[in-house]
């Protein structure tokens, strides 16, 4: 039996299945207590009135699965979110990647955008954004056009600044945006050197090859053989000696790509010491 | 009852203390896990693990992402993670939206718990200001776990067992003196 919300184990099944054969998005790797929680809320929150009803809107109407993956999938995300790891970048990875003539970093599970921002202002304080190409990929349409909106809630403003600080900012954290009612619209010059594209982890091959991969707080939701193919496939995307950041609890240890990488420090960042 | 699958303890505000006096009376040769989830302030972890570990001689570490879970084993829910416990008792960590207010959210640990374990599992809430949690004992109880909260009597901030009391019909109500006899009650192995 099963309780959290009102959807049972056998129903998400469902759904998974359904969602695979309709739609062509394999939800079948992901970790079911997180995924299971994500399709109650949603369930619950659009108060559909019965798994009928949401099944068959899942299965049948595109707007309707459009709104799914961005429920069930977890696109929360901030700027600069743990300084300390932003501080690396800034005094250690990214100037490291100042003997290349150009830069490419891929930001796997870009979300909203917040992440792709941070990294611009710090390539901009380092005079690196003009030769810099930020590919920021989601599985999920709808934050991607967010992103490239690059507006987000004015309220954050005051936290995000602190982060920034933490991080070792020193300019005026303000003076990257401008308010806008209750918006805080990033300048264009940061967006000017991103490209945001719809990328699945699970189904998507490599499209390119970079020298920095970003990928934080995605791989917490997959298991663990589709984080081992989603490790290869960052494998098999990175130039030698590049970087792969991944998320505070998040760790390349124990896979299959763990014997070519280094750990930098104590951080979540490795690198690519052999092909 | 059916032999325990695992104790997991949420609290909040005050909550510390009571863990501090009742892990060091836990027997090491429990013979189920116990998993505590404390709001706390982002940062910090490896202090509340150094903190709990100096206090009992049983394994204490940070919840990892897809960990088994290892009888006699303490696990600490990480700052900024909700922890999540699936079917086949390894740990999810998730980070998506705060619920009650907090990451970890003890009502999400509860609740998967509650999923995972169905009627091995006793889930005990503590002291704390805000009712994260209730819903989470609701949730075990409605799948034959044991509920439990602490006296409010003897907490430092009583809005929470409060609460537990008031809305989930916990099964029983615990002093803290109470608290480790009663864990350890619930081994088969002393």
């Amino acid at each position: 039996m099963s309780v959290t919300g009102s959807i049972t184990d056998e129903q998400v099944e469902l759904l998974i299945n359904d969602v695979l054969e309709q739609h062509g998005y394999d939800f079948t790797g992901y970790s079911r207590a997180s995924l299971k929680r994500r399709v109650s809320r949603l369930y619950s929150l659009d108060k559909h009135l019965s798994f009928a009803e949401f099944r068959y809107k899942t299965l049948n109407d595109n707007v309707y699965f459009k709104h799914f993956v961005e429920g069930v999938t977890v696109n929360v995300t901030e700027m600069f979110r743990d300084p300390v790891f932003y501080k690396l970048l800034r005094t250690k990875i990214l100037p490291s990647l100042n003997t290349y003539p150009f830069i490419r970093i891929w930001l796997a599970g870009c979300s909203t955008g917040e992440e792709a921002y941070s990294i611009a202002i710090i390539l901009k304080e380092l005079n690196l954004l003009q030769k810099s190409l930020i590919y920021a990929t989601d599985i999920n349409p709808t934050v991607l056009e967010k992103a490239a909106n690059g507006m987000f809630p004015l309220s954050q403003m005051k936290s995000y600044s602190e982060n920034y600080i933490a991080s070792g900012g020193t300019k005026d954290f303000s003076s990257y945006y401008s308010a806008n009612y209750n918006l805080a619209k990033f300048d264009a010059e940061l967006k000017h050197k991103m490209i945001f594209s719809t990328h699945n982890l699970v189904s998507d091959g490599s499209f390119n090859e970079f020298q920095l991969i970003l990928c934080r707080n995605v791989l917490i939701y997959f298991d663990r053989p589709l984080q081992f193919s989603v490790l290869r496939l960052f494998d098999q995307s990175l130039e030698s000696l590049g970087y792969l950041a991944l998320g505070t609890k998040e760790t390349i240890d124990f896979s299959p790509i763990s014997n070519t990488y280094k750990r930098i420090g104590t951080d979540k960042i490795w690198r690519k010491v052999s092909a | 009852m059916k032999k325990c699958g695992a104790v997991v303890i949420g609290g909040s505000a005050g909550s510390l203390d009571v863990l501090l006096k009742v892990l060091p009376e836990i027997n090491p040769k429990i013979d189920f896990p116990i998993i505590i989830v404390i709001h706390r302030k982002q940062g910090a972890d490896s202090l509340l693990t150094d903190l709990i570990s100096h206090r009992t001689n049983l394994k204490v570490k940070e919840a990892d992402e897809k960990e088994s879970i290892l009888n006699g084993c303490i696990y600490i829910a990480p700052s900024d993670y909700h922890l999540l416990i699936e079917r086949d008792f390894t740990f999810s960590l998730d980070y998506s939206e705060k619920i009650n207010y907090s990451r970890p959210s003890i009502d999400v640990t509860f609740q998967t718990a509650a999923d995972a374990y169905g009627d091995k599992l006793v889930c005990l809430l503590l002291s704390g200001s805000n009712a994260d949690g209730v819903n989470g004992l609701i949730s075990a109880k409605k799948n034959g776990g044991i509920t439990l909260a602490q006296d409010p009597d003897t907490a430092q901030v009583t809005y929470m067992p409060e609460q537990a009391i008031l809305k989930a019909n916990v099964s029983l109500v615990l002093k803290i003196d109470q608290m480790a006899d009663y864990i350890n009650s619930l081994s088969e192995t002393h």
